[in-house]
């Protein structure tokens, strides 16, 4: 299978070891992995921000990029659901565009998604020990039906214990430029977020966005928690002691 | 009411920082969800029923004008009068000349939204008429000095029990009480006397049966019963997006407006009022009046804001959304609160005077699963926000740095240049430790957290290096 990686703008810049994750995961499924080299950002914040204009010409970049591949795989609910859900919208005044918005929407898939339910990964690369709970991120659980695949993933591991938080189905508080433009409503939603994991007394909160983790990491450790560790479900899947 | 969504900023400053509002707020947090929760496995099959409520909503606003003729019609056939206002300010000078002309000294009010949106009581006030709201809770904001509500179904749900229970004993200069059986009594006491000298009951309407001409009234507390069979007239005003074709429409919404309201199977109260008293009838009042009001919603007719007027509000969306649960209510400026008022308010009163409120959402999309007429609530957000940025609404810095930012992310080699730069700066400011605690760049990330350091070179680096080989 012919995978191209999405990486995200956001794993680019903050997390790389979250792209190599996620393609060493894809690399475990037998896939290979194509990194387009031109690619930035899916235009979600342009999109979310009300500039088309800009939300398309980004779409038809990353569609030019991409639809060779025999599928779309990103380290992110949010950005995949913005290329199956967004793009085929986007570009909806322009046919041709459309129709190639909407065959790559048909191939593109969620990371913990196309592990089960394409790939068939059963082994996991890594051996990660501890507790941990699981945030569902917003875009990735209702607008692409993402919760039990990170779980079945994040179960493999044998020494790994789930543990689930109280409203793991509510938003962390991120919202894109929601958490600069109101950062006050946005940080104390996060500590919500953050309060009802710390319950639990996890080693690690564990999610499928880097958005909604930065978000809850930046929290934790205002609030003084400097222990509980926050990853992608791709680096815990990978970790190893 | 005047709005004070323009100043939504402020507001929610206020509520943030006043700790007795978050206290309530984050008490009266998830009451509503869990109930909600359990109330909708009662149906056999929920998502069929939202989609037959969608379906009946979607079918009247596609032919409304035909709706509300036959909804006229059938009204006038059982001795109703049907007015139509444009504004708030006619529903105003509608209700009180009918107040006058039936030398009405005392108007009892049910709970009315459209009310809200005209500003009723200080019109009747002015008039020299006085209003006294009934429902529990419009009767505690009333006595708080006419206090706007922050909810639509609960509208004291930023109150706790101490504060009505100083207000109720300052008031009513009675022994002050802490039990809430006790305080609805004192607060029944007051209002009965009030319920038998009124001239003129003002109700709402939940739905309006065109094939009837009646009008519902979906209620807790009874008062609803009281203001529109006591008094010799009752005047009913809805928005006119309000219809249902027939009966049998109405008890479908039914099966989803209380359990999504407030988890309940069906509220204490249901009444389908028709007509005015017969000869033959023991009580109901002598003259009944409608007022369907415009007040901006013919303007979503046809447009991509059209399934806005589905809304049967259930206060769903609200009880859902984690920005109304951290501010509250009130700050959201005007009548509608949660994600249904960010879309109303900028629709009803105009965009620019409240562009900020559809940006105070995440997007999260927790409305638009719960919302029983499946009301897309963050793509009409995101449509809002097209608008705002389309009519140069927003601030010239936010415009610009996107539009930067969209500038260099069209172009890989700038924005990998960009991008290490950036990272290397953040790694600067970060020196070392875990996070930033100031960023100039976006102060209103680090006011309430860090702002995490990044790993170190970009992913495209070091997998250029990678392939490179060592
Ligand atoms: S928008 Fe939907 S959820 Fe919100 S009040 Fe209206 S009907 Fe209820």
């Amino acid at each position: 299978m012919r995978v191209g990686l999405l990486v995200t703008c956001l794993v680019d810049l903050m997390r790389p070891r979250i792209g190599f994750a996620a393609l060493e995961l894809l690399e475990a499924a037998g896939c290979t992995v194509i990194v387009p080299e031109q690619q930035t950002c899916c235009g979600q914040p342009a999109w979310n921000n009300g500039d088309r204009a800009n939300a398309a010409r980004l779409a038809k970049k990353l569609i030019t990029e991409f639809e060779g591949c025999e599928y779309l795989v990103a380290p992110s609910g949010s950005c995949a659901d913005h290329v199956r859900h967004g793009y085929p919208r986007i570009l909806a005044d322009e046919p041709t565009w459309q129709a190639r918005a909407q065959a790559l929407a048909a191939k593109t898939h969620e990371l913990a998604d196309f592990l089960v339910r394409i790939a068939c990964l059963q082994k996991m690369p890594g051996n990660f020990a501890g507790r941990i709970t699981y945030h569902d991120s917003c875009s990735g659980l209702r607008g692409l039906g993402v919760k039990e695949q990170p779980r079945a993933l994040l179960q493999k591991l044998p020494a790994l214990e789930l543990v689930e938080m109280r409203g793991a189905e509510e938003c962390c508080g991120f919202g894109g430029t929601f958490s600069v433009k109101f950062g006050a409503v946005s940080a104390a939603i996060a500590e919500r977020k953050c309060h009802q994991a710390q319950a639990l007394g996890v080693d690690a909160i564990v999610g499928g966005d880097l958005g909604c983790l930065l978000n809850i990491e930046g929290k934790l450790r205002r609030m003084g928690d400097a222990q509980t560790k926050v990853m992608h479900f791709a680096e815990v899947l990978t970790a190893k002691d | 009411m005047e709005s004070r969504a323009h100043r939504f900023r402020r507001n929610i400053a206020e509520a943030l920082a006043n700790p007795v509002l978050q206290a309530n707020l984050s008490k009266a947090k998830g009451k509503f969800v869990e109930k909600r929760a359990q109330a909708i496995q009662e149906l056999d099959d929920f998502e069929a029923t939202r989609e037959a409520a969608r379906e009946i909503r979607d079918r009247v606003l596609a032919n409304l004008d035909l709706w509300l003729e036959t909804f006229e019609a059938n009204a006038r056939a059982r001795g109703a009068t049907v007015l139509w206002a444009k504004d708030g300010n006619e529903v105003s000078r509608l209700v009180v000349e009918i107040a006058k002309r039936h030398g009405v000294k005392k108007v009892v009010k049910s709970k009315s939204m459209l009310s809200e949106e005209a500003g009723l009581n200080q019109a009747l006030l002015a008039a020299g008429i006085e209003p006294v709201e009934t429902d529990l809770g419009e009767y505690i904001l009333q006595i708080n000095g006419y206090e706007p509500p922050s909810h639509i179904i609960a509208p004291v749900v930023h109150k706790s029990l101490d504060e009505i229970a100083d207000l109720f004993a300052r008031t009513h200069r009675t022994p002050r009480k802490t039990e809430i059986a006790a305080l609805t009594r004192e607060a029944r006491q007051v209002l009965r006397e009030h319920f038998l000298t009124a001239e003129m009951g003002v109700t709402g309407g939940n739905f309006l049966i065109a094939e009837t001409g009646s009008v519902a009234l979906v209620t807790n507390e009874g008062n609803g019963r009281m203001v529109t069979t006591l008094p010799r007239v009752h005047v009913a005003i809805t928005g006119i997006e309000k219809i249902v074709p027939t009966l049998e429409d109405l008890s479908t919404l039914m099966r989803l407006l209380p359990r999504s309201a407030t988890g309940q199977s069906i509220s204490n109260y249901v009444s389908v009022l028709t007509g005015t008293k017969n000869p033959a009838e023991l009580d109901g009042p002598e003259h009944l009046y409608f007022i369907l009001v415009d007040n901006g919603r013919t303007r979503l007719l046809g447009s991509d804001y059209q399934p806005m007027l589905r809304c049967i509000r259930c206060g769903a969306c609200m009880n859902h959304c984690p920005v109304y649960q951290t501010i509250g209510g009130q700050a959201y400026g005007w009548v509608y609160p949660g994600p249904m008022g960010s879309v109303l308010t900028p629709l009803l009163l105009g965009l620019e005077k409240a562009h900020d409120l559809p940006y105070a959402a995440t997007l999260c999309n927790q409305c638009g699963v719960v919302c029983p007429v499946k009301i897309p609530l963050p793509e009409l957000l995101r449509n809002l926000r097209e608008e705002a940025d389309k009519r140069r609404l927003r601030p010239w810095r936010e415009r610009l740095a996107l539009r930067a930012w969209a500038w260099i992310a069209l172009r890989p080699s700038l924005y990998a240049l960009a991008s290490r730069l950036l990272v290397r700066y953040l790694a600067w400011l970060a020196e070392g430790r875990g996070g930033i605690s100031v960023l100039a760049a976006a102060p209103g990330w680090t006011m309430g957290r860090n702002f995490p350091a990044p790993e170190g070179e970009t992913f495209r680096t070091r997998y250029r290096m990678r392939k490179r080989g060592p």
